[in-house]
């Protein structure tokens, strides 16, 4: 299927060049998300199934989470805190 | 500028033409490596290759592979715990996802534990483990479930240190009949290597939950954070 090897390697660079020019963080974080999940594809297409479950894993899915944990983190109001009664010690 | 552009697209070309001709004039392998792993693979106590690599027959790149998460995670607790305040308690309220986790998390960690296992024979083992646990860790955290036994920092520490110490002892303990380190007898290299995968899992989901725990409290610069704690002892 070199058609389809073509058409995945296109996307994968088309993925990674949205996620680095995206205006918006957030769509940036997604592309990059969406990134990591084609190249866990490419990865079993070139016969490494251990390097595209480790992938899928970390590189989209742990890593695409602590990216949104930090842009969740980035876009609290400047000096806002998650819990006003805490009696700080 | 222009000019400057101009030198940065024919740098970029350079970089990609040269690129091009390493890929297309690769140098002959000195050895055949997968026939030699092939070879060797009755002595490894596992019967997949990637596994048996990573964990026989080159397991110092791994034993240093996992020194490198530890000392991450060590550094992000000690950013940490120079802010102020504990780390706060976080979930989004919403009783969908506490729902939906009362089936996922066993599931998940049965898959967890498959992987693990299936680690000897087919592709998996205990990085692709250890981030399953930590999905469970992030999940649970997202729901709002009460994580405080993440917060007893002698067990943390412990969890945190112990695929590193495990993998460490067993290096140096089959070194008594005179052997180099880590190198299993293949006896019992199968039991070994489970052992050390099994803290291994454990040691790396920890890791990357702390992570994903350890966000700073407030959008302020610690110095505000400090002089405001100095304000009220």
């Amino acid at each position: 299927m070199p058609w389809l090897d073509l058409l995945l390697g296109i996307t994968l660079v088309a993925t990674a060049a949205l996620s680095l020019t995206a205006r918006d963080l957030f769509r940036g974080v997604i592309m990059f998300i969406v990134f990591g999940l084609l190249m866990a594809l490419a990865w079993v297409r070139l016969q490494a199934p251990d390097i595209a479950l480790a992938e899928a894993a970390i590189g989209a899915g742990l890593t695409g989470v602590l990216l949104l944990d930090t842009l969740g983190y980035l876009r609290r109001p400047f000096g806002s805190r998650a819990d006003p009664t805490d009696e700080r010690s | 500028m222009s000019l400057r552009a101009g030198l940065a697209g024919l740098l970029c070309l350079g970089v990609t033409l040269a690129l091009g001709w390493a890929v297309l004039e690769r140098p002959q392998p000195a050895e055949n490596l997968p026939e030699r792993v092939a070879g060797a693979m009755p002595d490894s106590g596992v019967e997949h290759a990637v596994t048996a690599v990573l964990l026989n027959f080159r397991s110092y790149d791994t034993l240093l592979e996992i020194a490198v998460l530890l000392l991450a995670v060590v550094v992000a607790l000690a950013l940490r715990e120079a802010q102020p305040d504990r780390p706060e308690p976080m979930g989004l309220e919403n009783p969908l996802l506490r729902a939906v986790m009362a089936w996922l998390l066993p599931l998940i960690l049965v898959v967890a534990g498959f992987l693990l296992w299936a680690g000897s024979y087919q592709p998996g083992g205990a990085f692709q483990a250890g981030s399953v646990l930590a999905a469970a860790g992030v999940l649970l955290r997202l729901a709002g479930v009460t994580t405080a036994w993440l917060d007893n920092a002698a067990l943390m520490r412990t969890g945190l240190a112990l695929g590193l110490l495990t993998f460490l002892g067993i290096g140096v303990v089959v070194m008594a009949p005179g052997v180099p380190f880590l190198a299993y007898p293949p006896e019992y290299a199968g039991t070994l290597i489970l052992v050390i995968e099994l803290t291994l899992t454990l040691s790396i989901g920890l890791t990357l939950i702390s992570l994903f725990r350890l966000t700073p409290p407030y959008a302020d610069d610690p110095d505000d954070a400090r002089s405001d704690r100095e304000a009220r002892p």
